[in-house]
């Protein structure tokens, strides 16, 4: 999609109108979950950029789940493959309660080391098929964490709903907050 | 409506060079995105940015990619140089393709993470495949007002093209 992007930009500086900011959420300290509400649906697709970390205890990365339109029925399935510096590895779930971005977030708090993720949702709202999503997500932590030093991911999701999308919740896979200065920011971008 | 994807800076090299730098990049969009879409003079030369002309060890890098045959990942601690392409190829032709997204460049108060996708074609003898990478830069955090392009190696080459946008959060 980026590419469509860039192309379209490419063709007039005008055309970057047809990608517009909707909403953005940056912390100013701990919080359970982000959720971007009553999302309108006059665009083709949806870009979620983010920064993120969060609080958990142990290990250097925590992934995100996410969800749409409050649904938490076992309505959902991703696969992703992901470097660990060491080895590429695929993980997967089907028939899940949310779409899980791995990582999502990084948990060295009390550094500024954060983990990036960009989330393309696509035909958001066509209720004549379900939505299909796809995320680059990376963190490095240098090295620093043993066993963890970070990750980089390519991931797709579904979700099996022909509603339109108007809401979207991201919590912390293993219960753990957001933290201060983690930043979600949702695009439109027009057909 | 304000714009909220704009280009910032393009260049196309007329001569072959061995660095193309931005400057002066203005602090008010939320993301960078660099896309480039290159050749090189020599053989499996990754290309590499530094921000702020920091040239000390702050960078690392994890990378995935895949070859056509088999996928690999791969780590580089403590570097004096962010690779968002491991491996560019093949040699004296623009064949290589490569986007990054340089995440809240602009604020002074967390590190800078570069998540960047990449692809190279070839005939298969000098590592063609296709790549996703992050890199942290973790200086002392900074707002990031320039950005150098390099090769491990080698140049440049003429024609080829890159061109910064910048997007703006509401």
């Amino acid at each position: 999609m980026i590419g469509n992007i860039v192309a379209a930009i490419t063709d007039g500086g005008e055309a970057a109108t047809d990608f517009e900011s909707i909403a953005t959420v940056t912390l100013s300290g701990t919080q359970a979950n982000i959720e971007f509400t009553s999302i309108p649906g006059t665009y083709k697709h949806l870009q979620l950029r983010g920064f993120a970390q969060c609080n958990r205890s142990t290990y250097g990365t925590d992934d995100i789940k996410m969800q749409f339109n409050s649904d938490t029925g076992s309505n959902y399935s991703f696969h992703a493959v992901r470097g660990t510096g060491a080895a590429a590895e695929s993980t997967s779930g089907v028939s899940q309660a949310h779409i899980l971005l791995v990582p999502g977030a990084g948990t060295q708090t009390g550094t500024a080391t954060f983990c990036a993720t960009i989330t393309d949702i696509l035909d958001y709202t066509d209720t004549n098929k379900y939505t299909t999503v796809r995320v680059l997500n990376g963190t490095d932590l240098n090295g620093t964490v043993a066993g963890f030093p970070g990750y980089v991911a390519l991931s797709s999701g579904s979700w099996r709903n022909t509603n339109a999308i108007t809401s979207i919740k991201m919590t912390i896979n293993t219960g753990a907050s957001f933290t201060q200065y983690t930043h979600f920011a949702l695009y439109g971008i027009k057909g | 409506m304000p714009k909220t994807y704009e280009p910032i800076a393009t260049t196309t090299l007329g001569t072959a060079s061995a660095t193309v730098t931005f400057s002066s990049i203005p602090g008010t969009y939320t993301d960078l995105i660099l896309v480039g879409n290159f050749g090189h003079s020599q053989v499996n030369e990754g290309l590499w940015l530094q921000f702020n002309g920091d040239t000390a060890s702050n960078y690392s890098l994890t990378t995935l990619y895949g070859n056509g045959t088999s996928a690999l990942s791969a780590r580089e601690s403590n570097q004096t140089k962010a690779f968002v392409s491991y491996y560019v190829a093949p040699v004296n032709a623009i064949s290589t393709l490569t986007i990054c997204q340089i995440m809240n460049y602009s604020n002074a108060t967390t590190n800078k993470t570069v998540i960047s996708r990449s692809n190279r074609t070839d005939t298969g003898s000098n590592l063609p495949g296709t790549e996703a990478s992050v890199n942290l830069w973790r200086k002392t955090p900074e707002a990031i007002n320039s950005i150098t392009i390099s090769l491990n190696a080698g140049n440049i080459i003429s024609g080829s093209t890159f061109t910064l946008y910048g997007i703006k959060a509401a």
